[in-house]
């Protein structure tokens, strides 16, 4: 079962992510979906850096009680967490303003709370 | 603010959750795990109780001097780590064969020592704290606002 | 002293990290104590970069390790790639540095007063130190992660300090496309990173630059990387969320985000010039880069002409300078491989193209602390309602002629300097180009005279009469960058010499930057 999934499927699934990230950014106009879509964006590019440090048949980087046999990159690892903090304080400021948006306004469909034109 | 076996569950299973976050914290050096990864399982914590308690009973005990003040700490024992090495370069491992956090492990496959690392064991310390300060403001600032109060 | 040199780069970056967590401490002493600590930071930091800038002119690059055994140790124990981080200040790094410790101190100054009836100014103060270090980060930086780290610290504290007046609708629907659009350029440039990571298995600017081969998923990461940063400087396919994020800001933070797009252009040229420096195509990247400056300089200066709102008018000025200086350089850089005509007329446009960063730097955040002079004063930033303040407020009137005439390319103020060494450079390489720029040129001098004439002159209305001048710390953050104007214009070949020449050199000549880290013979 295993030989029929193409050797590149997560950054096929990476790919599929941001696609459907880049939909959402594009076509939707609620707030609340714009956030929702840049979220999608976050776990899409994430996944990728985790994906290209595997090694075929690799153990996890920690020499706590390692098993022989080579080990995956440790490096995109830790390019991906650093990413996933950056990403929540961004997610959590965009939130913040939303609601903000909301008191002033009373709506979040972007098309009926702009204010700023020209 | 939810029935009162819920807030009887929530004051039991908070002390085990806190216990595992700070595990999580102090062997970032050894086991996955680290300042932030811990730092957000207390979090998760918090905001079990903010749902079984109100956000206007935890505002009570969780006041906004004290969080700014912890986060505040975190950030600057972080800083004061790396500039304390400054005699040699910035951010040195100014611990290395003292015998705190200073031993030097085998190389290869070992079960682990966790008075290795150096300077990274503390930092995980430091930001575990700045993450649990400025998480839980966030979490319970978002909780008020939601019900039309400040912070403060 | 030597060893304050030593370690100055990565002091420059963590003392206004230091500061920006000690304020919220010292903030519960009260406001002076607050004020004087972030003011006195400021002045050293902008020290400590006056002599990295004089060590540099003379003895060539910096670099420095973060946590090895000696700051310039790279390659340890002769490993065959660079380890650790790496910060490497070369002559274009601190050309921006400078730029950005004087800004950011005339910005600090100005907020003394003009934030002063704000509640929260502590958490204002951490904000402002936590943009100054992120952004010193992305200048000095030699490691392309740490340029995206700094990058998202210094947008995610842009927009909070952009939606910082919570109480007007505006600022925060300002602030919310902010974020977005520096959220959406950063994973973008992350995945860049990641695709160059995988392929040479590291993150350092001089290595890469070495072992760069031209293959099809490394033009990928230079289309990624060139999309994502041109957004964030506002280049005119893309300038939608530009005026809306810098006029509803404070203006002292609008002067900053200035800065700030300027640093994402020093990214886009450390990319273009030193990372993909001996493979680029430079002609048909150039040519590119040629006609997005011209687009941005015509749509900039169009949509200025007619609005009424003083913030936003000055904001459209600011994209269509931004294209003056993307033609100057992307004209050098289109002839980068023909030496006969980098030679002839080649570095001039690269000259002129940093010259004009550097007066862009000063004038413009001026311009716009003169605007949130007047909107401190009268309550209103519509030009319709104004007029007649220059009776009451001189020395705005007199500041904000000098930004004017600069803007406009007058002699002998130091806008017409590099703006005639642009038009006398670009016109060899294609006499369009010149012709659309001094039109241009002419559109900006007479919409800043309409905007002069509503705001300043005429009768005083009678609400206004009351109106006073703005008090003394405003005053001395607008001098500050009047001075910088006022002695640019009288020694240009001066400033010239000894700023952007350096910067000059840095861009053309990439093996310098590469030897810095691998240690090779230059």
């Amino acid at each position: 079962m295993m030989e029929y999934i193409p050797l590149n499927f997560p950054f096929l699934a990476a790919a599929l992510l941001v696609g459907i990230s880049f939909y959402i950014l594009i076509f939707k106009r609620n707030l609340i979906k714009l956030i929702m879509g840049i979220a999608i964006l976050a776990s899409g590019v994430n996944l990728f850096l985790v994906a290209l440090g595997y090694r075929a048949g690799g153990n996890a980087p920690i020499y706590t009680d390692v098993p022989e046999g080579p080990m995956v990159l440790p490096v995109p690892q830790a390019l991906t967490l650093t990413s996933i903090v950056i990403n929540v304080a961004v997610l959590a400021l965009m939130l913040t303003m939303v609601i903000l948006i909301y008191r002033h306004t009373g709506d979040i469909d972007s098309k009926k709370s702009r204010i700023l034109k020209g | 603010m939810l029935s009162k076996i819920v807030r009887t569950a929530a004051n039991q299973l908070i002390v085990f959750i806190v216990i595992f976050g700070l595990y999580v914290i102090a062997h970032g050096h050894l086991t996955p795990g680290g300042g932030f990864q811990g730092g957000a399982v207390i979090v998760s914590g918090v905001v079990m109780l903010l749902v079984a308690f109100s956000s206007k009973e935890l505002k009570k005990s969780l006041r906004e001097r004290t969080l700014s003040i912890m986060e505040s700490s975190g950030a600057l024992i972080l800083i004061g780590l790396c500039l304390a090495g400054i005699g040699t370069v910035f951010a040195y491992n100014f611990l290395v064969g003292t015998p705190i956090f200073g031993h030097i492990p085998p190389a290869g496959s070992n079960p682990g020592d966790i008075w290795t690392g150096g300077v990274v064991p503390l930092m995980n310390l430091a930001v575990g704290l700045k993450v649990i300060a400025g998480l839980s403001a966030v979490v319970l600032a978002m909780a008020l606002f939601s019900s039309g109060e400040e912070i403060e | 002293m030597d060893k304050l040199l030593t370690h100055s780069p990565i002091l420059i970056i963590a003392i206004p990290l230091l500061v920006a967590f000690l304020t919220p401490l010292i903030g519960r002493a009260g406001g002076k104590a607050r004020n004087t600590l972030v003011i006195a930071s400021l002045a050293f930091v902008e020290f400590l970069v006056i002599i990295l800038a004089r060590d540099i002119h003379l003895n060539g690059i910096h670099i420095y390790t973060l946590g090895a055994i000696a700051p310039d140790l790279a390659l340890p124990g002769g490993a065959m790639m660079p380890i650790r981080i790496i910060l490497e200040v070369d002559g274009m790094s601190i050309f921006m540095g400078i730029i950005w410790a004087t800004v950011a101190l005339a910005a600090a100054t100005f907020s003394l007063s003009h934030m002063a009836r704000e509640t929260g100014q502590t958490r204002f103060y951490t904000l402002l130190l936590l943009m100054v270090a992120g952004c010193f980060g992305m200048i000095f930086t030699g490691d392309l992660f740490n340029l995206f780290v700094f990058l998202e610290i210094a947008s995610i504290s842009g927009a909070a300090l952009i939606a910082f007046r919570t109480r007007f609708a505006d600022a925060v629907e300002g602030g919310f496309k902010y974020i977005v659009i520096s959220a959406v350029a950063g994973l973008m440039f992350l995945f860049g990173v990641g695709l160059l990571y995988a392929q040479y298995n590291s993150l350092n600017i001089g290595f890469l630059a070495s072992v760069m081969q031209y293959s099809m998923l490394d033009k990928i990461a230079l289309t990624l990387f060139l999309m994502s940063l041109t957004i964030k400087t506002g280049m005119v396919p893309l300038h939608m969320w530009y005026p809306d994020s810098y006029t509803v800001a404070p203006a002292n933070v609008t002067a900053m985000l200035v800065i700030t797009s300027h640093a994402c252009m020093y990214a886009v040229f450390r990319i273009c010039f030193t990372l993909y420096g001996g493979v680029l195509d430079a002609s048909v990247v150039g040519w590119i880069i040629v006609i997005i400056g011209l687009l941005t300089m015509f749509v900039g200066v169009t949509m200025a002409v007619f609005q009424t709102d003083v913030m936003r008018f000055m904001s459209y000025h600011a994209i269509s300078q931004m294209g003056y200086m993307w033609m100057g350089v992307g004209v050098g850089l289109a002839v980068l491989g023909n030496p006969g005509a980098l030679a002839a007329y080649g570095r001039d446009a690269i000259n002129g193209g940093i010259f004009h960063i550097l007066n862009h730097a000063m004038y413009k955040p001026l311009l716009f602390m003169t605007a949130g002079a007047l909107f401190h004063r009268t309550a209103t930033r519509d030009l319709n309602k104004m007029g007649g303040l220059g009776h009451n407020m001189k020395f705005t009137l007199i500041l904000y002629i000098i930004g004017a005439l600069s803007i406009a390319g007058i002699p002998p103020l130091n806008g017409f300097a590099s703006k005639f060494l642009i038009y006398e450079s670009v016109y060899q390489f294609n006499p369009v180009l010149a012709v659309v720029a001094m039109l241009v040129s002419i559109i900006t001098l007479a919409s800043f005279t309409k905007a002069f004439q509503s705001a300043f002159t005429g009768p005083q209305l009678p609400e206004y009469k009351n109106v006073k001048e703005v008090p003394k710390p405003m005053l001395i953050g607008m001098g500050i960058l009047a001075a910088a104007i006022i002695f640019t214009s009288i020694f240009p070949g001066l400033v010239v010499e000894h700023i952007v020449n350096p910067a000059t050199d840095a861009l053309i000549n990439q093996s310098a930057y590469v030897n810095g880290i691998m240690g090779g013979t230059p």
